[in-house]
C-alpha cells in the first residue's frame, strides 16, 4: 500500500548539502530529509584535507585570491559570477561552522588553522598559501557530524534508508518524489513544493574510485530521465593519490604538509611539469604527470603506481630545497610525531589496507576517480535551470556534488567540495523555502509511482541471463580504460560501443531475492541503471569535446580551443540516447589566459 | 589466491521461523577486506545477502558486524588478520535483526539523541570564530572521531542485558561535548548521564575500547564523565586501571 506524504520542502539525501538545505529550509518550510542511508553514512563524511576560505589566519589572504584561484583551477569554464559568489560567503559560511561547533584544528593563538593544498595561492607571489581550514584530516566527518548533530537540535524531519526513485513534476513544477522504504520494500509518495536534490556523485563507474558503494549519481539519473539535461559530463575529477588498487583516498593535505611524489627512479617529478608550486599543482596537472611518468616506464618496478613520500627526512630535504619557511620566516622542518597528528586517519588507512607506515615508508599511490564537475544545472540560488537559456524549472533544486553551478569548472580545486556543498545547500535551502512560501502543491499525476512500480518489477521478473556483478565490474574497467585521465576518439569511440552492449545486457538481469525487507539486490540493480545512463552521458560528451580543458584531456586534441570549447555542454536523454547541446560561460573579470603552475 | 570459508548467519522474516547459518567457500586475496568477500558472495553466490555497506574503508560506520565474535566493520578487517580457519559473520549483538547482517538501530540512534548531542552555547557568536586553545581542542579530540558504526555499544555486555542503558557511543559523544571549551549544556548533559539508566550502567569492561574501529579510548573518556559527575570537575584526566 503505497502511503502519501505532504512537506513544502523535501530534501533528497542526506549529506553535507542535505543537511545544509534542511537547516535554512526548515527555518521557514515544513521540511524533511529523505536518505537512502543514515545521514551520518553520507560520503561527505569521508572528505579529508579541509574546506578553502580565506580566513587569512596565518598569512595574508583575500577572497579574490581565492576567486581567481578557483577560475584558473576550473580551466576557465567556470562562471565566475558563481564563483565569486562562493569564495566571499566561504569566509562566512566557516565561520558559521565554527559557530554550530564544528571542531577546527587551532593556531597557537586559538584562531581556525588553515593549511596548504593544491592550486591556492597568493596571487601576487604565485606561491601556495594557506587557505584550507581544517579539523585533522578528517574536516569532511566533522562537517557531516556537525550539520547532523544541528539537525537533530533543530528537530528535522528525516525518512532515513528511503531511496527515491523518481521525480513528480506537472504543470511544469515540482509536484514531489517518489520513494523505496528499504525497510519494508513499501513505496512512499511524498508531494512537496519544492524538491532539493542533495545526493552526490557517481564515481562508482570507474574501477579505482574514492567513492562509496552509495555514490551512484541516483540524482542525476533522476532528472535525466524526466528531460532534464545534464552538464560538464566530461569533466571528471581523478584525483592524484588513490591508495593503490583500492583507491582509497589519501588527501592532498599531505603535500600540502610537505609530502611529495616520487617516481622509480626517486626523482620528484612534479618539478618538471609545475615548476612554481610543483606537488600543489592542481589535481588534474598532477594526474597526467603521474600517468606520463608510467607510460614512460617509470612506475615503481615499471608498474602503474607512484611513490607518495611523506617521511620527515624527505619533507625536510624538499621544503629545504624549495626554501619553505613557517609564518614566522623559520625554516619548515617536520617531526614524525607532528606529520601523525596533522595525518592520524591516512596513516591508520596505510597500516590497515597497505601494512605501510607512512612516516617510516613511501606510500603506493595512482590516481583515483573521485569528483563529478558536472550535474544537474543550477544557478548560484541553487535552482535548477533546464536549457540553453538557464530556464527555471519551478520548485526544482540541486545542491552539493549532484548540482554543477558551475563552479569547478573543468576541474575542482581541492577543498572547493565542501566550500560547494555548504555555501550552496545553504542558499538552496533558503531559496526553496521562499519559494514554497509563495507556490501551492501540484496536483499528483492519475498514477504517481507507475514508473517506479513498472521498473521495479521488469528487474525482478527478468530472464537472469546476466549478473549485475559482472555489468558492474565491465563497466568499471572499461570506462577506466577509455574514458579515464587521458581519452582519445577511437577509445571513445570503443566505450560507447561497449556502453550499447552493457545497456543490453542489463536487460537480461533478474533480482533473485524476492522479500520486500531491506531488498539491497534490488537496490544495487536499480543503482546499476543509474551508473549505465550516467556513463553513457560521460562518454558521449567526451567524444564530442575535440580539446584538451583541465580533467577532459584528448590526446588527439591537446591543446585547450577557446575559439570553440569555451561553453558548458548540456546532455539530454532522449529515447535512451544522449543528444548533446550547449550554453555559454560566464566571464567577469578574468579573461581565458594559459594555464600554468 | 586461496580458499575461505564463511559461515554466515543468515534470516529473512518473511520465511524464516529462526535464524541459520550459511556456509560460502570462495577463492580470496590475503589483503580482501572481509566486506569484498560479501560483496563476492552477494554479487555471484546469493544476491539476498543482506548487509549495509558505503564508504568501504571505515570512515561511515555502515558496516558493522560481528567478526568470529568481535565486534568489527568489515571494510576494515582483512582476510590475513584472521586466524585461518572458518569465518564466522554475524549481525550485532543486542539490537533487533531484522535481515540477515542488518539490525535495527533505532534504540541506538535515540540514545545518541537522549545526550544533546550538539553544541549548546547561548552567548550570541561574535563576528569571527570563538577562540579555543589548542590545549582546549585536544582536550576532546579523541572523541570526535566517532563515526556511530555502534560496535561499541553492541559489544557491552551491560547494554545486551538492558538495552535502556545509554551505552558507549552515546557517552562518547557527550563526552565531546561536556569537554569542548565551547559548550554550555554540560550541567544538563550531566544529570542524564547521571540517571539509573546512565553512565553508572558501565561497569568497565573495555569491550567497547577493544570494539572501536576509530581507536577512540572509549572506556577512559566514560571514566572522565564519572569523575565530572562525581566531582564537577571538567579538567582531571582519569586513566581508568587495566589500560595500557
Amino acid at each position: 500500500m503505497t502511503q502519501t506524504h505532504e512537506f513544502e520542502v523535501i530534501i533528497v539525501g542526506g549529506g553535507g548539502a542535505g543537511l545544509m538545505a534542511a537547516m535554512y529550509a526548515s527555518q521557514g518550510a515544513k521540511t524533511a530529509v529523505i536518505s537512502k542511508l543514515y545521514p551520518s553514512r553520507s560520503h561527505t563524511g569521508a572528505a579529508q584535507g579541509g574546506i578553502g576560505a580565506a580566513l587569512g589566519n596565518s598569512e595574508e589572504d583575500h577572497a579574490e585570491w581565492h576567486t581567481f584561484d578557483t577560475v584558473k583551477g576550473s580551466d576557465y569554464l567556470g562562471d565566475q559570477d558563481a564563483i565569486e559568489f562562493m569564495c566571499l560567503e566561504a569566509v562566512q559560511s566557516v565561520y558559521d561552522l565554527e559557530h554550530m561547533g564544528l571542531p577546527f584544528s587551532r593556531t597557537p593563538d586559538g584562531r581556525i588553522a588553515q593549511r596548504y593544498f593544491g592550486g591556492h595561492t597568493n596571487n601576487v607571489t604565485g606561491k601556495p598559501v594557506m587557505r584550507s581550514c581544517y579539523a585533522a584530516d578528517r574536516t569532511g566527518h566533522m562537517i557531516l557530524q556537525t550539520l547532523y548533530q544541528q539537525c537533530i537540535k533543530n528537530g528535522i524531519r528525516f525518512f532515513d534508508e528511503y531511496h527515491v526513485m523518481d521525480l513528480l513534476i506537472e504543470n511544469g513544477a515540482v509536484a514531489g518524489v517518489v520513494a523505496y522504504e528499504l525497510a519494508t520494500g513499501e513505496l512512499h509518495v511524498f508531494r512537496a513544493k519544492a524538491v532539493i536534490i542533495a545526493t552526490g556523485g557517481y564515481g562508482r563507474i570507474w574501477e579505482i574510485t574514492s567513492n562509496a558503494y552509495s555514490f551512484t549519481g541516483d540524482g542525476v539519473a533522476l532528472t535525466l530521465r524526466r528531460g532534464i539535461p545534464a552538464e560538464d559530463m566530461e569533466f571528471f575529477q581523478f584525483h592524484p593519490t588513490g591508495i593503490l588498487r583500492l583507491g582509497i583516498l589519501i588527501t592532498e593535505a599531505v603535500r600540502g604538509e610537505g609530502g611529495v611524489l616520487i617516481n622509480d627512479k626517486g626523482e620528484r617529478f612534479m618539478e618538471r611539469y609545475a615548476s612554481h608550486v610543483k606537488d600543489l599543482a592542481s589535481r588534474d596537472v598532477v594526474s597526467r604527470a603521474m600517468y606520463l611518468e608510467m607510460r614512460e616506464g617509470r612506475g615503481i618496478g615499471g608498474k602503474r603506481y607512484l611513490y607518495l613520500d611523506v617521511r620527515p627526512d624527505t619533507v625536510n630535504k624538499y621544503a629545504e630545497a624549495d626554501g619553505r619557511t613557517r609564518p614566522d620566516g623559520s625554516l619548515y622542518r617536520v617531526t614524525a610525531q607532528e606529520i601523525l597528528s596533522k595525518i592520524p586517519d591516512i596513516t591508520d588507512f596505510c597500516r590497515t589496507y597497505l601494512g605501510v607506515d607512512p612516516v617510516k615508508d613511501p606510500i603506493p599511490v595512482q590516481p583515483t576517480a573521485h569528483y563529478a564537475m558536472g550535474g544537474i544545472p543550477t544557478d548560484k540560488l541553487g535552482r535548477v535551470v533546464v536549457d540553453e537559456n538557464n530556464t527555471v524549472l519551478p520548485g526544482l533544486y540541486a545542491a552539493g556534488e549532484v548540482a554543477c553551478v558551475s563552479v569547478h569548472g573543468a576541474n575542482r580545486l581541492g577543498t572547493n567540495s565542501l566550500v560547494d556543498l555548504i555555501v550552496f545547500g545553504k542558499h538552496a535551502g533558503i531559496d526553496a523555502a521562499k519559494y514554497a512560501q509563495g507556490a501551492s502543491l501540484q496536483p499528483l499525476p492519475d498514477d504517481p509511482t507507475a514508473y517506479t512500480q513498472e521498473t521495479i518489477h521488469k528487474l525482478m521478473t527478468g530472464d537472469g541471463s546476466e549478473k549485475v556483478a559482472e555489468i558492474t565490474r565491465d563497466l568499471r574497467a572499461m570506462m577506466f580504460d577509455h574514458v579515464g585521465v587521458f581519452r582519445i576518439e577511437e577509445g571513445l569511440k570503443e566505450a560507447q560501443v561497449k556502453l550499447e552492449e552493457l545497456k543490453e545486457r542489463y536487460q537480461h538481469v533478474c533480482v533473485r531475492d524476492q522479500s520486500k525487507q531491506y531488498n539491497t539486490e534490488l537496490t544495487n540493480t536499480w543503482e546499476l541503471g543509474n551508473l549505465l545512463d550516467l556513463a553513457q552521458a560521460v562518454t558521449v560528451a567526451a567524444l564530442a569535446r575535440t580539446e584538451s580543458r583541465g580533467a577532459h584531456a584528448r590526446e588527439d586534441y591537446p591543446k585547450r580551443d577557446d575559439a570553440n570549447w569555451l561553453k558548458h555542454s548540456l546532455a539530454w536523454m532522449k529515447d535512451g540516447q544522449i543528444v548533446l547541446g550547449y550554453k555559454p560561460v560566464t566571464i567577469t573579470k578574468y579573461q581565458p589566459k594559459e594555464r600554468v603552475y | 589466491m586461496s580458499q575461505a570459508t564463511l559461515k554466515i548467519y543468515r534470516y529473512n522474516p518473511e520465511e524464516d521461523a529462526k535464524p541459520h547459518y550459511d556456509t560460502f567457500t570462495l577463492e580470496v586475496e590475503p589483503e580482501d577486506r572481509i566486506l569484498d568477500t560479501l560483496e563476492h558472495i552477494k554479487g555471484y553466490i546469493d544476491g539476498s545477502l543482506s548487509f549495509r555497506r558505503s564508504c568501504a574503508h571505515g570512515v561511515c560506520g555502515s558496516d558493522a558486524m560481528r567478526i568470529n565474535g568481535h565486534s568489527r566493520l568489515a571494510c576494515k578487517v582483512l582476510v590475513k588478520d584472521l586466524d585461518a580457519g572458518e569465518i564466522l559473520i554475524e549481525p550485532l549483538l543486542g539490537l533487533p535483526v531484522l535481515k540477515d547482517l542488518i539490525v535495527d538501530l533505532t534504540p541506538f540512534f535515540d540514545h545518541y539523541k537522549e545526550i544533546m548531542p550538539y553544541l549548546v552555547n547561548n552567548d550570541p557568536p561574535p563576528e569571527k570564530e570563538r577562540l579555543q586553545s589548542e590545549a582546549e581542542r585536544a582536550r576532546f579530540d579523541d572523541t570526535t572521531k566517532c563515526i556511530l558504526c555502534a560496535a561499541c555499544t553492541t559489544a557491552c555486555p551491560p547494554f545486551w542485558s538492558n538495552r535502556r542503558y545509554v551505552g558507549p557511543a552515546a557517552i562518547v559523544n557527550a563526552h565531546r561535548f561536556i569537554f569542548d571549551s565551547r559548550d554550555q549544556g554540560t550541567a544538563e548533559r550531566l544529570e542524564v548521564l547521571a540517571r539509573p539508566d546512565g553512565v553508572w550502567r558501565c561497569r568497565t569492561v573495555f569491550n567497547c575500547t577493544e570494539a572501536c574501529p576509530r581507536g577512540i579510548r572509549i572506556t577512559k573518556a566514560i571514566a572522565e564523565v564519572k569523575h565530572a559527575i562525581e566531582t564537577g570537575d571538567l579538567t582531571t584526566f582519569v586513566t581508568p586501571v587495566e589500560e595500557e
